[in-house]
């Protein structure tokens, strides 16, 4: 489904991401982890198109997406999650889901200008489905409140709802329960892993293992911008190389 | 559903629609109730400057851009329908639209390069057009009349009665202004209006959504700047003379500060700022004296203390308050 190529990234001569190559299959959850400041982020906005790689090609079922503009990709089926929320801060949570809707929304300026009935129709039935979706992450009751008085676990699943309203064919997730306390990170594990039973294919950057070991089908893992080890679930976690690129930064439990 | 609730349905969800209808039904009988001429011609004014600033507003609040040339948008208005008329006695509504297209593709020449400019630069840029066509105006005298300016523009006519007494302007002024007024209503609460805001507010998430960014800012820029034209041409017929005062960096920061009253991206809040701005001199003298610095006291302030605007900012911070309050109730 996605194929990394040998994608390299520098920021001012220093390497976030070397030649890093794998691969997410159809309908599977992929792990992408790694310490703090591995390129995992920096893998994720290459892949959204928010950066764009010095070398490697990203193939998305089987077209080259490298060279899309940003704009383009959620038109293919891609959306993501920003590690540190990309929310807009002074529209509604309805309006921030909304948005979302992008691609099948009107984009003709003078039809939008006129407003006519044919637009308000398609209008409400967008309306409709955002509803939907956010009634989906328990949060209709707040659909008409600015996004900037949310709590941040609410603000967190905006963004999820954002990505997903849409119906994208791979979602890419940066850290989705950081920060959050544990009643609402089992909330989003139980919608994440809602998701990849529906046959969702998923890459999802995440530091809390249990997380990582409960939904994942391949776990890939980065450090100093290099991939170093990629594999099933069981094998990461005992694998020598993986134990070692985290030892004294952060500790594998599970 | 009772009646009742039918009405209380209706008036809810018709409510902008309502609100411009009883607008356009007291511009109706104003003239007949007011019928001193300059009184109507402060209003006609007002309708004027209006139509300029919602475009303003439009690419301030929607796009999150700049602008302090707008009133260089304005001027090309104005000149160009004033030298199509009277140097080439071209019908004046043919002038008008042809400036209007004319000044919508150098809109869109400045906005390609321009509009990759963010805050600072973005705002010099645009001084510097505003400065550039000032100088224009000024100085090409054999064409232009320079700084005495150009006279004898004729008036608009619609079915043969010419539009040159106050209330004929003012139903075609308050007319037009009415009608960008819908548009500019029609255009924010439209999905796309939706996908402007979010340019202003976050341009990486809004592109990772599928919204593209500078599309978007140039098409809001150009629509900006073919009302300004329009609402210069107005300016232009009615007062048939016309010279480059009107049109320096000091009217394009009366515009920003007409669009920072109202509130970033009201469009009602537009119409708010554009009376405020042009009545209060009527009111206070010294206004009118140290307008320049007052305009620029205003808009530091404003931006300063509520950066969306004096109407909205105020109403956001309200709402905020009442909100938080709800939502650590609920906690
Ligand atoms: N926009 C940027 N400009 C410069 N350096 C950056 C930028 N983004 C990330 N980096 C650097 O790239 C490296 C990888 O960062 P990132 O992808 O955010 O790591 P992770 O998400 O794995 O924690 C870090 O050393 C970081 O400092
Ligand atoms: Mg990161």
């Amino acid at each position: 489904m996605l194929e990394i190529d040998g994608i390299s990234k520098h920021f001012g001569g220093l390497p976030a991401l070397e030649e890093v190559s794998f691969r997410c299959r159809e309908g599977m959850t992929t792990a992408l982890i790694g310490p703090n400041g591995a390129g995992k982020s920096t893998l994720i906005n290459c892949i959204a198109g928010t950066l764009n790689p010095d070398a490697g090609a990203i193939r998305f079922t089987g077209r080259r997406i490298d060279d899309l503009p940003c704009h383009r990709r959620p038109y293919l089926g891609i959306a993501r999650t920003f590690q540190n929320l990309a929310l807009f801060p002074r529209l509604t949570v309805l309006e921030n889901v909304l948005a979302g809707l992008t691609p099948e929304a009107e984009q003709s300026f003078v039809k939008s200008l006129l407003r006519l009935p044919a637009t308000r129709h398609r209008e409400r039935l967008l309306r409709l489905k955002a509803m939907a979706m956010l009634d989906n992450f328990g949060l209709a009751d707040k659909a008409r409140w600015p996004a900037s008085v949310l709590s941040y676990g609410d603000k967190k699943r905006v963004e999820m709802a954002r990505a997903l309203v849409a119906g994208p064919r791979l979602l890419l997730l940066d850290e989705p329960v950081a920060g959050l306390n544990g009643a609402e990170t089992a909330r989003i594990a139980m919608e994440i892993r809602r998701l990849h039973g529906a046959g969702l294919t998923i890459l999802l950057v995440e530091h809390d293992m249990d997380l990582v070991m409960t939904v994942s089908d391949h776990v890939v893992v980065l450090d100093g911008g290099r991939l170093i080890a990629a594999g099933a679930p069981q094998e990461i976690r005992t694998n020598p190389r993986v134990i070692e690129a985290y030892l004294g930064r952060m500790s594998v439990t599970a | 559903m009772t009646p009742r609730d039918r009405i209380r349905y209706f008036f809810s969800s018709h409510r902008t629609g309502l609100s411009v209808c009883l607008l356009a039904l007291f511009l109706l009988v104003y003239p007949a109730w007011v019928g001193n001429p300059y009184l109507l011609g402060i209003s006609n004014l007002i309708a004027v400057y209006l139509i300029a600033v919602i475009g303003l507003n439009l690419f301030i609040g929607y796009a999150g851009q700049i602008s302090l040339g707008h009133a260089a948008y304005l001027g090309l208005g104005a000149y160009g329908s004033a030298l199509l008329t009277v140097h080439l006695g071209i019908n004046p509504w043919l002038a008008m639209a042809a400036t209007a297209v004319a000044v919508g593709l150098t809109a869109f020449l400045v906005a390609i390069p321009t509009l990759r400019l963010s805050g600072h630069y973005l705002a010099m840029a645009t001084l510097g057009f505003n400065i550039v066509c000032y100088t224009v105006m000024m100085q090409w005298d054999r064409v232009t009349g320079g700084p005495s300016g150009l006279a004898g523009i004729p008036h608009l006519s619609l079915a043969g009665v010419a539009i040159d007494d106050e209330t004929r302007f003012h139903y075609l002024a308050w007319g037009a202004a009415i009608l960008v007024l819908t548009l500019g209503l029609n255009l924010a609460r439209s999905s796309l209006g939706l996908a402007l805001a979010a340019v202003a507010q976050n341009e990486t998430a809004a592109a990772s959504l599928g919204i593209q960014v500078h599309r978007a800012k140039i098409r809001i820029f150009v629509l900006s700047a073919v009302l300004a034209s329009v609402a210069g041409s107005l300016f232009a017929h009615c007062y048939t003379f016309i010279n480059p005062d009107s049109f320096t960096i000091f009217n394009s920061v009366e515009l920003v500060t007409m669009v920072v009253i109202g509130g970033l991206g009201s469009i009602w809040g537009s119409l708010f700022g554009a009376s405020l701005i042009i009545l209060l001199p009527e009111f206070l003298h010294f206004f009118e004296t140290f307008r320049d610095i007052i305009h620029g006291l205003i808009v530091v302030t404003v931006l300063i203390l509520l950066p969306q605007g004096l109407v909205s900012g105020l109403k956001d911070l309200l709402r905020m308050r009442l909100l938080r309050k709800a939502n650590n109730a609920r906690n």
